[in-house]
């Protein structure tokens, strides 16, 4: 027998040797982060692992935490909506669409037709976003490098559109109470659909690095398998409920905006694990594509405003050159802000990552009583313990991956 | 929509006469005003019985009125994925109540029970994990209390000398801005300084 060998020795007559502090064998502790590539931010994960096996799994969230909720409450309710882009930063747009819905829910203001067709167009390029982002980052934490580096290619080229539409590659503010902010210029449509053309060339390219990938594959088939049951027991939404079969995309069973009148599939996973998942969003690109094609078109043939003129929306500009009335407006709207009706509303849009909710309370004046932002992230890294439990170390990251977690969005 | 949410509203009146307090629905949501008491039993009927059926609890939060009695609304979303729709469960209840835990019946409750811990300083009583879950370790107070500055207590920062961050009082150069934006044409119920009326 080797030296330092920890293995206890049983004798004949059943007696066993007497172990010393150092050779009684504990589970070991590690802390995950917050400082680590894969972590996706700043996750800081207390591991205690059995070898390798993951025995229980401790989240410490709240590094990233700014009391975002708590700042909304002392101001007014556009100020508010530069906030929404620095929850899931990675597809800002998405946020501030569920803030622009509960305002528009309680004023009782519908959108112009035109603003309602960007607004999807703009949300779709954020899934896109969003899933380039993460399908690619996730492959490099399982140890490919290329994907990522051509997924943020093409990510380039789409904050290029953000920028064009609203002026920021990142922190757009675009969506408005009441519409859009701008319109879009026809040079930009064009553009857009030019690269509609293209990404499709790109997803072909990822898939041949990635689908039919062995390494890829052994490191995400069959890890962290989401059942039905787990999905209400820890209320997934998302890619996390769609991976594991069930078709439910608040687009298609709760549609918003103009959602209902767009074709396109809600693609399902079979297994519900990390490579179905990986599939699904890969898929859901796809069909995002569809819907901007849709909406090019139909923003083509219908000119018009994008923005509902009232009292929460500023006036033109060419009124404010004529009317004093319109000049009174604007300062007062950019001043004191529009009053929102007492009462309260739970507004959810189905984002990139799952069910993103805002629960806002007014109670009559220019700002928010109070308001609750849901994340989807939030729901799912609390499921990490169980999901992890029984899982290799190095599966943990291929799982976080796939669960899709942004800081912003997570701690708020 | 709205006709078949006042339709499972009147169900669930009936069923659970005793937890329901009242019942409402507004913008095309369902509210339900319930008894502290009766949270659990009644969640386990909206999860399990079969025109309910809500599987999924979406968000737990709560809201602070320090002007009344009973200081806090404990909110609850739940979805059914099943059905097809929401509701909304509220529950009022004081600063030093004890809300029953649902831990057991969603266990995605335990997170928002620690937020809601966490900004609130309610407790939670069955919840099996009950710490802070995203102020700093240590950290004192319940933030999103209306009685809270929204400046904080302490801020820290890196100290040159002892080499190490360091918690200190707030100071602030410049005294926190809150505008009074109410416009005394409609009906700001106070009265400025200076405009006071001489008895």
């Amino acid at each position: 027998m080797m030296d330092g060998d920890i293995r206890r020795n049983a004798y004949d007559d059943g007696s066993q040797d007497l172990l010393t502090g150092e050779q009684k064998i504990r589970n070991f502790n590690i802390n995950f982060g917050p400082q680590h590539p894969a972590a996706h931010g700043v996750l800081r994960l207390v591991l205690e692992l059995d070898g390798e096996i993951v025995e229980r799994c401790d989240p410490h969230i709240g590094l990233l935490h700014r009391g975002t909720e708590k700042l909304m409450e002392s101001r007014t309710y556009l100020q508010n909506l530069p906030y929404f882009d620095r929850l899931d930063y990675v597809a800002p747009m998405n946020q501030e669409h569920a803030w622009c819905l509960a305002i528009e829910r309680l004023t009782g203001v519908t959108v112009p037709r035109r603003a309602s067709l960007i607004r999807v167009l703009y949300s779709e390029i954020g899934r896109i976003l969003s899933h380039l982002l993460n399908v690619t980052t996730q492959a490099m934490d399982v140890g490919a490098l290329t994907p990522p580096l051509w997924g943020f290619e093409e990510r380039e080229k789409l904050m290029v559109f953000y920028e064009r539409a609203s002026g920021a590659r990142l922190h757009a503010a675009y969506f408005r109470p009441g519409g859009v902010h701008q319109d879009l210029t026809p040079s930009l449509i064009d553009d857009i659909e030019a690269w509609t053309q293209t990404f499709p060339n790109v997803l072909a390219d990822l898939h041949t690095l990635l689908t039919e990938n062995r390494i890829f594959k052994q490191r995400n088939a069959d890890i962290g398998v989401v059942s039905e049951k787990d999905i209400s027991d820890w209320g997934f939404s998302g890619v996390m409920v769609r991976g594991s079969g069930l078709a439910w995309d608040l687009r298609r069973s709760q549609p918003y905006e103009c959602y209902d009148e767009m074709e396109f599939n809600i693609p399902v996973g079979k297994n519900g694990d990390c490579y179905d998942r990986y599939l699904c969003r890969m898929a859901e690109m796809e069909e995002s594509i569809r819907i901007i094609r849709q909406c090019l078109t139909k923003l083509r043939a219908e000119p018009g405003e994008v923005l509902a003129r009232g009292k929460i929306t500023p006036p033109s500009r060419g009124d404010m050159k004529t009317s004093m009335e319109a000049l009174i407006h604007h300062f007062k709207l950019y001043t004191e802000g529009f009053h929102v009706p007492a009462g309260e509303v739970y507004a959810a849009v189905e984002a990139p990552k799952g069910e993103f909710g805002v629960y806002l309370v007014a109670d009559g004046t220019n700002k928010p009583y109070r308001a609750k932002l849901r994340a989807p992230g939030f729901l799912h890294l609390q499921a990490m313990d169980y999901i992890c439990k029984g899982h290799q170390l190095a599966d943990v990251s291929a799982i976080i991956g796939t669960m899709d977690i942004v800081f912003g969005e997570v701690d708020r | 929509m709205s006709e078949a949410l006042r339709e499972l509203a009147a169900y669930i009146e009936t069923r659970r006469t005793d937890a329901v307090i009242s019942t409402s629905v507004a913008f095309g949501e369902l509210c339900v005003h319930i008894q502290p008491a009766h949270l659990e039993e009644f969640v386990e009927f909206l999860r399990d019985d079969a025109t309910c059926r809500f599987s999924s609890l979406v968000d737990i939060t709560a809201i602070d009125y320090p002007e009344r009695p009973e200081r806090f609304d404990v909110v609850y979303h739940f979805l059914s994925m099943y059905q097809n729709h929401r509701i909304r469960v509220k529950l009022s209840v004081d600063e030093d109540a004890v809300v029953p835990s649902i831990h057991s019946l969603h266990p995605s409750a335990n997170w928002f029970e620690r937020e809601v811990f966490d900004m609130f300083g309610l407790l939670f009583s069955g919840h099996p994990d009950l710490r802070r879950l995203l102020t700093d370790y240590g950290f004192r107070g319940h933030p999103l209390r209306k009685d809270f500055p929204t400046t904080g207590y302490t801020e820290v920062r890196y100290d040159e000398v002892q080499k190490r961050v360091i918690y200190e009082p707030v100071s602030l150069v410049q005294e926190y801005r809150q505008f009074d934006f109410m416009s005394p044409w409609e009906g700001g119920k106070y009265i400025l300084p200076g405009d006071e009326k001489k008895v």
